[in-house]
């Protein structure tokens, strides 16, 4: 199994009426509830929490990208991953990822990951969203029907530009490059990719074809999510892929845990019903944009299947959301037995476990990540020995990591250059 | 009015084919076409109307090669062609309007009567249009009707929300028909038309509601400013729909092109 400790960074400071003064959390969220003293705080808070999390035996530490959001204050994942990359050690760097199709042009990206694949020595698992509609669309202006042609092209530019060690010319539709030649290139030849999706046969059809992971990033928990993993292995028989190997696959789950079941609501239900009541307030008129899906998606209904509750989160009390699997909570072993459910009813070998819910203080995010990972991620270690070397969907990182901050003092330099202290 | 097939370049295109009279083309708004369309049936007591529809446009089929405006202004201007049709009245709604006028400046000896029915095409930095594709379907009267409450009730016949099949087939309509206007409206309905206006030379009438919240007046005006000689007709109590809430008058506009 392999753990990401996965933070969005949440806005902490969105006001109690929130769901009734603002149509959406997203997109066209009040630029006046920012205040960027508090996320010079909060950022170094969130990063500090991402390099606590790598201390206690998380494979990885992720983040991601989103624009114009209340419940994810992170446009570029790359400025935190480079940050985190200087601060950490041996854990992967999760970063899933950049949504391809809005770099112009996405050269930059391949770049951008080749650098912090340097940095970190080997360290990054990459990730390749589309996107969902309101960054793509809505915030970045991108032609939802044309959104998944560009993507598809960048992703093919991105491969080339890792893979191929001369420099050529790209004829794109949408990117016309005559001299291709990055510099840095990344340590991993093989770079692990993870691709987020929302239940589309094409992703689906896409992840198997190249060898990319499928990851599923809902909020919406894993029994909401039986169907939908369901389809994706479906379709890794129907196509014949070589193996079902689990890492093939990923989730994200909200993870609580306490000393009890009780201490669990009595700690974290505040947070919880903050993010699912008051982050999760997105306008139903940016879901979606016309053109995002193809009609094959819609047609699959997928759509209704997947989506969150129709009448929206804000009503699910703790006890709602935790027996519809939404948020996993409770002690150490109720953690355990439903993580286990999980697991195996997904069949997922990548947990991004979302242990940062909402506003949540970072005292009580400490405590649920530190009880997680002594007293329940050990127990779930090796739920798949069959496949426990398949290491395609995972970093190898270099075997000699430099140390950073590891210049000599300047009475070493004076002797070394033979001058005098 | 007759639902026939005509065959072109890029892919087989449905139109609509009803009336006698001097042959005129009518290039719909990003909302389609029905049949039994009240301002269709008005034009074909006048005019021979030839109404094609946008690939994906009702049952027709989708055409992923078209991407962009001159895509879209190349392939209708192949369906005028592929009717067998030269110099035809020219009448475009909305985003119709649009791709009528970027075949006028394109063109400009192919048209020589141009019917603009409040078009997209243009934007203006003073009067932003609202954000269609972010629109719920029912917001959407409050900006297309002037009798927002006549708008809401026609909009909302037959719709079932409850019923997942007919959600389903909602969102594949809406996916196929607004997937394509996004093409060229999305998320700014401005594709450099307004350096392309002065090639015009087409007679040309400009019709719109006084009271259209979608693209309101002022676009009227510029689009007047930009085009050599148009004549504006201004129609009361008419929003972005004058096509349905003021039929006769915007016919009766159309019969200044001739």
């Amino acid at each position: 199994m392999k753990f990401t400790w996965f933070n969005l960074m949440p806005w902490q400071d969105l006001p109690d009426d929130f769901r009734e003064k603002h149509r959406s959390v997203w997109v066209d969220i009040d630029s006046r509830l920012f205040d960027p003293e508090r996320a010079h705080h909060l950022y170094n808070e969130y990063m500090d929490l991402l390099e606590y999390s790598s201390t206690l035996g998380f494979d990885g530490i992720g983040v991601n990208e989103h624009h114009q959001n209340g419940y994810g204050i992170m446009p570029s994942p790359n400025i935190i991953a480079a940050g985190l990359a200087r601060r950490t050690k041996d854990v992967g760097l999760v970063v899933l990822g950049n949504s391809i199709a809005l770099y112009n042009p996405p050269v930059r990206v391949a770049e951008e990951f080749a650098m912090l694949d340097c940095i970190s020595g080997g360290r990054l698992v990459a990730g390749f969203p589309v996107g969902t509609s309101m960054d793509t669309n809505y915030c970045y202006g991108q032609i939802p029907a044309l959104t998944r042609e560009k993507y598809l092209e960048a992703h093919d530019l991105i491969k080339r530009a890792w893979d191929d060690p001369d420099p050529f010319a790209f004829n794109g539709r949408y990117n016309k490059l005559r001299h291709v030649n990055i510099w840095p290139r990344p340590v991993q030849k093989n770079m692990p990719i993870h691709i987020p999706g929302g239940g589309s046969v094409e992703t689906y059809d896409f992840c198997i074809d190249n060898t990319y992971s499928y990851s599923y990033l809902s909020f919406s928990g894993y029994i909401r999510a039986k169907a939908l993993m369901q389809g994706y292995w479906d379709r890794v028989a129907e196509r014949n892929a070589p193996d079902d190997s689990p890492y093939r696959a990923g989730f994200a789950q909200t993870i609580c845990v306490a000393d009890t079941d009780e201490e669990a609501e009595r700690l974290y239900s505040e947070h919880v019903s903050y993010f699912y009541n008051r982050c999760l307030h997105v306008h139903p008129g940016f879901a979606d944009a016309p053109g995002y899906r193809t009609i094959k998606t819609i047609q699959s209904g997928a759509l209704s299947q997947y989506a969150p509750p129709i009448d929206g989160y804000g009503h699910l009390s703790w006890k709602d959301l935790i027996e519809q699997g939404h948020v996993i909570a409770g002690s150490p072993e109720t953690v355990r037995q439903r993580m286990e459910e999980l697991i195996k009813g997904l069949r997922v070998g990548n947990i991004f476990c979302l242990m940062h819910v909402g506003n949540m203080p970072k005292d009580k995010c400490m405590y649920s990540t530190k009880l997680f990972a002594e007293k329940v991620m050990p127990k779930l270690r090796d739920m798949f020995p069959e496949y426990k070397d398949d290491n395609r969907f995972w970093c190898s990182p270099l075997k000699t990591q430099a140390k950073p901050g590891s210049l000599p003092n300047e009475q070493a330099v004076a002797q070394a250059v033979g001058g005098k202290d | 009015m007759e639902l026939k097939t005509v065959k072109t370049h890029a892919v087989p295109v449905r139109y609509f084919e009803g009336g006698k009279g001097e042959p005129l083309v009518f290039l719909h708004g990003a909302g389609g076409l029905q049949a039994g369309d009240p301002f269709f049936a008005k034009l074909a007591e006048k005019y021979h109307v030839y109404a094609p529809l946008l690939p994906g446009y009702g049952d027709s089929e989708e055409c992923a090669q078209l991407r962009d405006m001159l895509d879209v202004t190349l392939h209708t201007a192949d369906v005028v062609d592929a009717l067998g049709l030269k110099d035809p009245i020219l009448v475009g709604h909305s985003m119709g309007g649009m791709i009528a006028c970027e075949m006028a400046a394109l063109a400009p000896s192919t048209v020589s009567r141009l019917g603009l029915i409040c078009p997209a095409g243009l934007w203006l930095d003073d009067h932003p249009i609202p954000d269609l594709f972010a629109m719920l379907p029912y917001e959407m009267p409050q900006y297309l009707f002037h009798d927002v409450e006549a708008g809401t009730k026609m909009m909302t016949a037959g719709v079932a929300l409850d019923d997942p099949e007919w959600l389903k087939g909602f969102l594949i309509m809406n996916a196929r028909q607004m997937g394509m206007a996004g093409k060229i409206l999305f998320p700014i309905p401005d594709r450099g038309l307004s350096q392309r206006l002065y090639r015009i030379k087409a007679k040309t009438v400009l019709i719109w509601g006084d009271g259209d919240k979608l693209i309101p007046p002022a676009y009227a005006h510029a689009f007047k400013k930009a085009i050599a000689g148009a004549e504006l007709v201004s129609i009361a109590e008419a929003s972005h729909m004058a096509t349905i809430e003021k039929t006769d008058q915007v016919v009766a506009a159309l019969s200044k092109l001739g």
